[in-house]
């Protein structure tokens, strides 16, 4: 590799993608081009670098300068001003919310200077394309450690001492799966990665694969090497496109090197993966489903146990662990077990990444120590709430998890904690949401969901959930009845305790955890035709101001229905009868005349 | 990849190139390139300071550049800070360049004769 003075370093996460790095990557190449600066300056493309509200964002080092929301526009003055001339250029700096001062380095601000990051360490900082730079920060020297140094019972040994527990959902501790695996009989065995990430809010698994792509494979060959395993798989969603093509770049350059297929670092010992590429059924992330659609079944679970430690792909004993548990055992070989068992709290150990979404500051991800509390979470590094509003609750662990109200701000996160509160760690998505939402319509958004991802085997979860889903929208459109809660709480235990696979079972969740901390807000729709928070649009009355109105007629040539009546010039009014509630003279209404009474 | 130490002689070579990444330069090598320095030729210093450093394998230095200093008749500037230390070599070429990174940079000696304004 050449020897530069600079490295520029675009973010190409699937965030800053969708808001058009691209085109900021080529005007920066295009002006460093054009001043000559092609032979000092260098130019990398990197994976998820956490910050995607202020994508598109470009890091510059040695300097360490992180410029943010960048347009085509800007990079001439980049590259005259700070590539050319070493002068920062001030209006591209973030200036963080409520705080005076623009932030001209990344290590500055608070989103990056609390995070303590092993699965991410070099998303954002690596060209995921590039097996060099992996190596360079340390890449496959855990693979080579593992395989010259220790036997495969000091490896697993290694990784039940760390105290690592499975990053995908259910926590279970990494070391003892691959333990039962190695000591299972039949053979050949199997490696597999669930990168089948379908969870709403949640992009950690996908940005670990875009950004660091090889430190999956070196895992993955190491615990091949750990419990007889010649052959891996990973499963990924076809909706991850970026993903797949750099796992294939990523598994080809491995190859090139000799870091997959045979005699690697000339132990003897031979592993090579192959990717599968899922068709995005939401029921195909549980390892069962996930199994079967490898083999070229449909994806449906199946009864457990067995489990897929004893009889998993083609009925082998098969280790499948998921992206981001992956990515923390390169690290786990390097460092020892006691590193990383001191990070975290006594029964989670080490980091989780969360991907923060919804009505917080900063979105985005965040890999924290086990333990951190949810308001440093939401509030020091994600920043708040936008636009004064209040925090209502942080729904966390997708559709098998639930959410949390104010008063539990200060617990520390990890997997009891919140199992406490009724929710899960789960895969770490966290969106957060104010005072504007309606828990019960929350509670149906994810309901609907897994009625949707349903694969429709067994009945409680194919049936029960079309029962409850549609109690929910009775409620939520003002027609529910008394019993309807009663009615949802035998539901769901009777669903939790019969389906058959982790979809079904965890899918009355995010009802149940609703009816825990808001209980109140399902009485008010049902007894008072109410929506407190005054989301659910048809518990709303429309309602027009004859001050404010300035008979325009606007609102009564839009309205589908002809509600809104009035002569020209002078006040309309709706009739009430005939409205829909479609809401579309409350958005169009240019004097805010329109008002929604609750 | 035939051994471990075959991966670990890779990874060395490979490091050099990412070592502008680290934030904790022990070197930090600083060009001014306001106007008058590119004028000065700052630009061909930033070029024989970078290939000098690559012949001579050094890691850990840090090549950035600042604007005008306010010392434009002494252009091209060049700032040596190392530790608390610094140094500002004035009047610099491309052979003083490649010297002091031999000198200063590799030796640790201040070539005390290029700091100061020429008699």
């Amino acid at each position: 590799m050449e020897m530069y003075r600079s490295h520029v370093l675009v973010c190409a996460g699937a965030g800053c993608i969708s808001s058009a790095c691209k085109s900021v990557q080529t005007a920066l190449m295009e002006h460093i081009d054009k001043h000559g600066l092609g032979k000092e300056v260098k130019v990398v493309e990197t994976g998820c670098m956490g910050p995607c509200d202020l994508g598109p964002v470009v890091m510059i080092f040695p300097d360490g300068v992180f410029y943010r929301k960048l347009k085509p526009e800007d990079a001439a003055e980049i590259v005259s001003e700070h590539l050319l001339k070493g002068k920062v250029v001030q209006r591209l700096l973030h200036q963080p919310v409520g705080q005076t001062e623009k932030v001209t380095s990344f290590d500055q601000l608070d989103f990056f200077k609390r995070q303590t990051r092993i699965a991410l360490r070099n998303t954002g900082v690596i060209n995921p394309e590039s097996v060099e730079e992996y190596i360079a920060r340390d890449g496959y020297r855990a693979l080579g450690q593992a395989l010259s140094q220790m036997t495969p019972q000091q490896v697993v040994d290694t990784i039940k001492e760390s105290g690592l527990r499975g990053r995908g959902g259910a926590g279970f501790p990494t070391g003892l799966k691959w333990e039962f695996t190695a000591r299972a009989t039949g053979s050949p065995k199997y490696v597999v990665c669930n990168a089948d990430e379908g969870d709403p809010g949640a992009f950690m698994d996908r940005s670990i694969l875009e950004g660091d792509p090889h430190s999956v494979l070196e895992a993955m060959a190491i615990c091949g090497y750990a419990i007889g395993a010649a052959k891996g798989y990973i499963y990924v969603r076809a909706e991850y496109p970026l993903a797949v093509e750099r796992l294939e770049t990523a598994i080809a350059k491995a190859r090139e090197y000799g870091l997959l297929g045979t005699n690697i670092f000339g132990t003897g010992f031979d592993f090579d993966v192959e990717i599968r590429v899922g068709a995005g059924a939401f029921v195909c992330g549980e390892e069962t489903a996930l199994l079967a659609s490898i083999e070229g079944q449909r994806g449906e679970p199946r009864p457990k146990p067995p489990f897929p430690a004893q009889a998993g792909l083609w009925g082998k004993p098969t280790v499948i662990n998921n992206v981001e548990t992956w990515a923390n055992v390169p690290p786990i070989i390097l460092k020892g077990a006691q590193w990383f068992a001191s990070i975290g709290t006594e029964k989670s150990k080490g980091t989780k990444v969360f991907a923060l979404a919804g009505k917080v500051n900063n979105t985005g991800l965040v890999e924290v120590p086990m333990g951190t509390t949810l308001r440093e979470i939401i509030f020091d590094i994600g920043g708040g709430i936008p636009g004064g509003k209040k925090f209502k609750a942080v729904q966390t662990g997708g559709p098998s998890g639930g959410c949390i109200p104010a008063e539990y701000l200060d617990t520390p996160v990890d997997y009891e904690s919140l199992s406490k509160l009724g929710t899960i760690m789960g895969s770490g998505g966290m969106i957060i949401v104010d005072e504007d939402t309606c828990m019960v319509d929350l509670a149906k958004f994810f309901l609907e969901f897994v009625q949707e991802e349903s694969c429709g085997k067994c009945a409680p979860c194919r049936i029960g959930t079309k029962r409850m889903l549609e109690i929910l929208e009775r409620i939520t459109t003002g027609r529910g009845r008394e019993g309807d809660i009663e009615l949802l709480e035998e539901l769901s235990q009777v669903i939790k305790s019969s389906a058959l696979c982790g979809l079904g079972q965890t899918a009355p969740n995010p009802v149940l955890s609703t009816l825990r901390y808001f209980r109140s807000e399902y009485e008010s729709h049902i007894r008072d035709k109410k929506c407190p928070a005054g989301a659910c649009r048809s518990m709303l009355a429309y309602y027009i101001n004859p001050e404010a109105c300035k008979g325009c007629g606007l609102c009564s040539k839009l309205c589908p229905t002809e509600a809104i009546t009035g002569e020209k010039k002078q006040p309309h009014v709706i009739d009430p009868d005939k409205c829909i509630k479609c809401g579309t003279c409350f958005e169009k209404c240019k004097f805010n005349a329109i008002t929604t009474v609750n | 990849m035939k051994s471990l130490d075959e991966l670990d002689k890779l990874r060395q070579k490979l490091q050099q190139d990412m070592q502008v990444r680290d934030n904790d330069h022990e070197v930090r090598v600083t060009v001014s390139m306001g106007t008058c320095g590119i004028a000065a030729g700052a630009r061909e210093i930033v070029q024989a300071m970078l290939e000098e450093l690559k012949e001579q394998g050094l890691n850990n230095v840090a090549l950035t550049q600042t604007s005008c200093v306010g010392l434009c008749q002494h252009e091209p500037l060049l700032e040596v800070a190392r530790g608390g230390e610094k140094t500002t070599y004035i009047n610099v070429d491309r052979e003083k360049a490649r010297e002091i990174v031999r000198k200063h940079l590799v030796q640790g000696q201040v070539i005390k004769d290029w700091t100061n304004p020429e008699k």
